[in-house]
């Protein structure tokens, strides 16, 4: 991606300064979108490669090739790298690129706090990563932390905790730019109702983030005082009580797994119409459901801990909140396929991944459905059934879209096509081994197989067999994308400027490659009159 | 900003702070949900905090119910890092709502010194555990056992006779933490 930066130092920038120190010093938002989504990109396969160490540990009954405790903190780090190393950088990554782009400004509105926020990441992980390597070995209680187990992480635990700290500072910061550059540098004639689906998501994404991430930086400081200062918010031998950290985690954690998709319900808003060539159906209704969401993402939390011991009344209010958010869900899906009803269709990569987003997206709510039943979810509960939901909406659906939209825009941005043969390679063989490798594990939860746990008795054996199977295939796939990506900004097939014939939207009425700043003068008024959504 | 400097610079300051103080307010909302819970949990007796009444309560038990039962079963942990033996004498009672009922538990400190423990109860479903009071409890105090000492420890309760009619089988649970200084 380097390449194609340097080639637009044509416009007289005397401060697009080369050389290795710009990338550390840098406040452009392209550079700095670019180094979140390299970034991202790196930890994908981090975290990718623990996830095949799990997966071969799994292949059959028994214990063969780790032991349970390093299984157990590749389940911990796994986890932890694909939320906060993966797909949060990455949206930030896509919010910098193209945020800007989309509203007509000239570039991010804190520059310097974006340069912060990005480096504090590579610093966050490489404290997380560094405990496999020290006495003790990396967390193993599991990304949600729960005490008391997690108090027994050894020598890793503040590293972890200062870890979580740092991740969410970085986010915040993330948040605040991405709000203060949108509501207060949007080109003239950019009013809030005119803005694509994916600022929108965006903006929505932030207040989460702003809100949420604080309570977690919270409960971990509980944690860290617990184990070191002598407190007892959730020891039950000083007065304190565990399962208060699950309330206060999941009052975190539900937000944080919508943080984790409104940006690619915006993305998936912006590839549809583009390749159904007709305006996304019902765009204010697309607004009002992901306002809906984030709102009802903050009082359903319960429903990760149905079986604590809940009082009836609970379980039945945090069921039915639950079961609400399929409705402002189901709109969004609704208008999906309305925008694609008698268009005229081409299935070019990035619509196929978002296609693919729709359908498989679409499994992933009706497994969580099934899971916000308060009476079932206590045979689901901490079964492969909960992996595989979680898995359908975040691989199939966070990772798939954060896949569609790098297809959709990389010629943007390099100022090259992607190869669109080995798009749909790409395409073909992540979603054919997707499904082997999670579709299966919906079978091994509903016959009782629990999670976080290295062994399983023989009857669970052929399942897991497939479902490693499919885990290999998916993961060799993913090297060809990132083959596509170097090949796409090295060269190929020079992109026009509009890229894609039925794309709308501020970004493409710039050249390709996009120049080094964005509007240095503002748009016309009269394309945002016409719709640039 | 080469070609634009009308950059809206107080309106970004200003959205930014109050972005910021916003992540502020919700770093303390996260510890406020600590006495919040605890709040709610006493009100409404979740979580399986029982009460504590005194004889002189328990020994006025409103009307009593000659042919109600309620079965409490008591169960005993140790948690990690207290070296001792702990167990209920009895390991279910029949009890009449409204009448105090004592039971024995017995620990025993396995260690060659002199270990602090404090017990937590919790009794379940929680909604029993607003109509589970108790005039005297090991679980009061802190409790000090000498190398390879047996104690006995007795509990007086008494269950509610307001209980509801379908809740017939209560646990009362016991576990029995470390206690590295008098509280
Ligand atoms: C219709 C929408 C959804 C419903 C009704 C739903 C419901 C649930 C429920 C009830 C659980 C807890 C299951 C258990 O532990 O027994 C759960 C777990 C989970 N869900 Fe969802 N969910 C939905 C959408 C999503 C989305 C969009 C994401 C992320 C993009 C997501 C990510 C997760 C994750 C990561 C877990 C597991 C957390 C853990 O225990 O480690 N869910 N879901
Ligand atoms: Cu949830």
């Amino acid at each position: 991606m380097a390449d194609s930066m340097n080639l637009d130092s044509g416009h007289h920038e005397h401060h697009a300064p080369s050389g290795w120190t710009r990338w550390l010093t840098t406040t452009n938002h392209k550079d700095i979108g670019s180094m979140y989504l390299i970034f991202s990109l790196i930890m994908f396969f981090i975290g990718g490669a623990m996830a095949m160490i799990i997966r071969l540990e799994l292949f059959q009954p028994g214990l063969q090739f780790v032991d349970p405790q390093f299984y157990n903190s590749m389940v911990t780090m796994h986890a932890l790298i694909m939320i906060f190393g993966v797909v949060m950088p990455a949206w930030t990554g896509f919010a910098n690129w193209l945020i800007p782009m989309m509203i007509g400004a000239p570039d991010m509105a804190l520059p310097r706090l974006n340069n912060w926020s990005f480096w504090i990441l590579p610093f966050a992980f490489s404290l997380l990563l560094l405990t496999l390597f020290i006495p003790g070995g990396a967390p193993a209680g599991g990304w949600t932390m729960y005490p008391p187990l997690v108090l027994q992480t050894g020598a890793a635990f503040p590293f972890l905790i200062f870890a979580v700290h740092f991740l969410g500072a970085s986010s915040i910061g993330g948040a605040i730019n991405v709000l203060a550059t949108v509501f207060n540098m949007r080109a003239p004639g950019m009013t809030l109702l005119k803005l694509p689906l994916f600022v929108w998501t965006w903006i929505i994404t932030g207040f989460l983030l702003i809100a949420s991430l604080p309570v977690l930086a919270g409960a971990v400081t509980m944690l860290l005082t617990d184990k070191y200062f002598g407190t007892s918010f959730f020891s039950a031998a000083g007065g304190g009580d565990p399962v208060m950290f699950q309330h206060i985690f999941w009052f975190f954690g539900h937000p944080e797994v919508y943080i984790l998709i409104l940006p690619a319900f915006g993305v998936v808003s912006a590839i549809i119409p583009t390749f159904a060539r007709k305006p996304l159906f019902g765009y204010q209704s697309m607004v009002y459901a992901v306002a809906a969401i984030a709102f009802l993402s903050f009082i359903v939390w319960a429903h990760h801990m149905f079986t604590v011991g809940m009082p009836l009344a609970g379980e039945l209010f945090f069921m039915y909140t639950t079961i609400l958010i399929a409705v402002p869900t189901g709109v969004k899906v609704f208008n999906w396929v309305a925008t694609m009803w008698k268009g005229a269709m081409t299935f070019e990569t990035p619509m196929l991944f978002a296609l693919g987003f729709v359908i498989l997206f679409t499994i992933g709510g009706f497994s969580g459905l099934m899971l916000g039943v308060t009476p079932v979810d206590f045979q689901y509960h901490d079964t492969y059934f909960v992996v595989a939901h979680f898995h359908y909406v975040l691989v199939t659906g966070a990772i798939y879209s954060l896949i569609a939209a790098t297809y959709f825009w990389l010629p943007k941005w390099t100022g090259h096509m992607y190869n669109e043969t080995l798009g749909k390679w790409h395409f073909w063989l992540s979603t054919i081994s997707v499904n082997v490798l999670f579709f299966p594990q919906h079978f091994l939860g509903l016959a009782g197989m629990p999670r976080r746990i290295p062994d399983y008795s023989v009857q669970f054996a052929e399942f897991n067999m497939i479902s490693s199977i499919g885990g290999w295939v998916y993961g060799l796939s993913q090297l060809l994308f990132v083959y596509i990506i170097i090949k796409c900004v090295r060269g190929g097939k020079k992109a026009s400027d509009r890229v894609w014939d039925g794309a709308h939207g501020l970004e493409w009425t710039l050249a390709s490659p996009a120049p080094y700043h964005s509007f240095d003068t503002p748009p016309d008024p009269s394309t945002i009159e016409g719709g640039v959504r | 900003m080469a070609g634009r400097k009308i950059l809206n610079r107080q309106g970004i300051n200003k959205t930014a702070i109050r972005l910021v103080v916003t992540a502020v307010i919700m770093f303390g909302f996260g510890f406020s949900l600590v006495p919040l819970y605890d709040v709610l949990c006493e009100v409404t007796g979740l979580n399986g905090k029982t009460g504590v009444i005194s004889r002189q309560e328990a020994k006025s038990p409103g009307e009593l119910h000659e042919d109600r039962l309620v079965k409490v079963q008591f169960v005993t942990n140790v948690a990690v890092g207290l070296p001792w033996r702990f167990k209920a004498l009895e390991k279910e009672l029949f009890v009449r709502p409204g009448k105090l009922t004592f039971t024995n538990f017995q620990a025993t400190n396995l260690s060659q010194s002199s270990v602090a423990g404090s017990a937590v109860p919790s009794v379940a479903p929680s909604i029993a555990s607003r109509y589970f009071n108790k005039t005297d409890c090991f679980c009061f105090v802190v409790q000090s056992l000498d190398p390879n000492q047996t104690k006995i420890m007795p509990v007086a309760f008494v269950v509610d006779s307001k209980i509801p009619d379908n809740v017939d089988v209560v646990t009362l649970s016991y576990t029995f933490f470390k206690t590295e200084e008098k509280i």
